[in-house]
């Protein structure tokens, strides 16, 4: 009887649902079924793992060929292979040892005020308050305004004759004399700075901010009623437990301030004292049409990137186990 | 007694005052950049190096500049033309990949993962030359296929990890009713999944619509003459007469005019876009 109405069972189901969830009638067939299913997930993946084939992969094996030889950019199909010269070239270049310093420092000094910002604004977003959705809009602001306006607004305003910056500095008394923010070499540097935090500061925040609320809040609870003083909360309970979030989201605003180019661009316009590896690159790949020698420089950076990968992804493999 | 409670009172007081302030801070330093373009792009001649925080008498003298100006308009277009169809083709592409990323286990799923992750880490300059080269081949030089194609590796990995992480929220019972209903996958896609994910589609859109509309280093590369550029690049070459005769009134009305449209966007929906940046991506 059991079986008779399992075995109606089996075929309703394999009427109405198809392959899914036949029953299977033995280990061969249900291999077939998970091989069969398995090729239509392949399906599914197919357009984009072909559109990253083709925009990602293709161009970034190119890039990496053609910095072995001496393609120009008006005859990117006729050159000839040079070994690693460009790469000697590269490690002569003092140009390209200044654009390596420059990046270094923006990273390194823009990151983490970004980090102590927008862990401010984050515990700020945190709290319950009246209007918070407001300043929640407001923090975003900076980070929608397209990096080229943001930079060109902060050229206007820190101009060295008719800025801004310079007018309110001299009015609060900090500084006697106009000061070249942009024209000055080293200025320039700190105004590169400055607009980069300024600009992505918020997402900073959004991201610690996610970290905050995931943390178990009862924590929180507890030290409010225990009358805890915020400072210790912070330091005991806050930092330690995120620290991983802190360290992720740095590795990850590392990685985007090692490929600065438009803000550098906009406001150092083609200066090599002030230049990034992305605009050191770009300048010899585009404006001297010298391909191989402008690939090399990507590739130097693309090594640069992987090496700061590696550490970004194993951290993220944590989360990405959570995921499956 | 009393006093203990005026006391209490006094500190609490003290305290939201100082949040207050800090909250205004903050405030002020988020907007008054965007606040000091507006102001001087209301200001034109010579009255745009006033340092008055205030504007004094408002001409719209430069945003009628900026609106004559055909190239700008040209570019606004296709700025405009660029980010649709990169955000479209992007959400066609992930929407199908993300499904059976987010609800099935199979093997090299984990790879798949981590390769859209790497991707997102790549610098642009470490294509530039490989895409250039197949825009050669393809033919697409200075025409909107080309920035299309290659913003699609800007968009792409970060829509992918977006979409899966929303996908997966969906409850299982959804998905299990459907197939006891006889769906088949791609019905329960198309059918079941699309409409529940709608905000989530609206949300990562909008993220490669802003994206793209951003992209300064491929618009500048890919695209040669003025009817061709978008409007980061327009802005970006925008200069006067001579050297050192910048229109910044001009600049700050056209730079006032591309903004304004990303600002009310991310007003309007910053609860979602913020859902998007964080819980949505790995990055957090």
């Amino acid at each position: 009887m059991k079986g008779a109405i399992r075995l109606k069972e089996k075929e309703m189901q394999s009427q109405n649902s198809g392959e899914l969830i036949r029953m299977p009638e033995s280990s061969k067939q249900v291999c077939a079924v998970k091989t069969r299913r398995n090729l239509s997930y392949w399906l599914f993946l197919a357009p984009c793992l072909l559109t990253l084939a083709l925009c990602a992969g293709w161009p970034l094996l190119k890039t990496i060929y053609f910095s072995f030889t001496d393609a120009a950019l008006d005859s990117l199909s006729d050159f000839q292979f040079i070994g690693i010269d460009n790469f000697i070239n590269l490690a002569r270049d003092q140009d390209w040892w200044i654009a390596v310093k420059n990046t270094f420092i923006i990273t390194v000094v823009a990151v983490p005020l970004e980090t102590i910002l927008g862990m401010v604004i984050a515990l700020i977003l945190h709290r319950n308050f009246k209007g918070r959705g407001w300043m929640r809009a407001i923090v975003l602001v900076p980070w929608t305004i397209p990096t080229i306006v943001s930079a060109r607004m902060w050229a206007w305003m820190l101009n060295d004759v008719y800025g801004i910056v310079n007018e309110l500095l001299i009015g609060v008394g900090i500084i006697n004399s106009p000061v070249p923010w942009i024209a000055d070499n080293t200025l320039s540097i700190v105004s590169i700075i400055l607009v980069d935090v300024w600009k992505t500061t918020p997402y900073m925040a959004l991201l610690l901010l996610a970290g905050l609320q995931s943390l178990p809040q009862d924590c929180f609870e507890a030290a409010e009623v225990d009358s805890i003083p915020f400072r210790k909360v912070f330091m005991k309970i806050i930092l330690p437990l995120m620290k991983p979030t802190i360290v992720v989201a740095m590795i990850f605003r590392g990685l985007e301030t090692f490929k600065i180019f438009d803000l550098v661009y906009i406001l150092s316009s083609g200066n090599s004292a002030t230049a990034t590896m992305s605009v050191f690159a770009r300048k010899h790949l585009v404006d001297y049409a010298d391909v191989g020698f402008g690939s090399a420089a990507a590739t130097a950076l693309l090594f640069f990137i992987a090496f700061l990968s590696i550490f970004y992804i194993s951290f993220n493999r944590k989360r990405l186990n959570k995921l499956s | 007694m009393i006093k203990a409670e005026n006391k209490w009172k006094y500190k609490r007081l003290l305290k939201n005052t100082a949040f207050a302030g800090i909250c205004l801070v903050v405030a002020a330093c988020c907007l008054f950049p965007f606040y000091w373009a507006v102001v001087s792009s209301f200001r034109d001649g010579a009255s745009i190096f006033s340092t008055d925080l205030w504007p004094t008498h408002i001409s719209f003298e430069n945003y009628k500049t900026v609106f004559k100006d055909k190239t700008f308009l040209c570019s606004f277009w296709n700025s405009a033309a660029v980010a649709t169809m990169t955000a479209f083709l992007t959400l066609a592409v992930c929407l199908f990949a993300a499904y059976p990323l987010a609800r099935h286990r199979f093997p090299g799923r984990k790879r798949v993962l981590m390769i859209a992750l790497g991707v997102t880490t790549l610098p642009q300059v470490a294509v530039l030359s490989g895409m250039f080269e197949l825009i050669r081949v393809l033919d697409i030089y200075n025409e909107k296929a080309a920035l299309v194609l290659s913003y699609m590796i800007i968009t792409v990995p970060f829509t992918l990890w977006t979409m899966t992480n929303f996908m997966r929220s969906i409850p299982k019972e959804i998905e299990e009713a459907a197939i006891m209903d006889g769906a088949s996958q791609s019905t329960i896609l198309t059918k079941v999944f699309l409409p529940i994910l709608g905000p989530a589609i609206v949300t990562t859109g909008l993220l490669a619509f802003i994206a793209a509309w951003n992209e300064f280093l491929f618009a500048l590369t890919f695209t040669l003459t003025n009817q061709a550029r978008t409007v980061p690049v327009s802005l970006a070459l925008f200069s006067g007469a001579s050297q050192h005769e910048v229109p910044y009134g001009l600049i700050m009305a056209a730079s006032v005019l591309v903004t304004l449209p990303l600002v009310v966007l991310v007003v309007i929906f910053q609860r979602r876009i913020i859902s998007g940046l964080t819980a949505g991506s790995v990055k957090g």
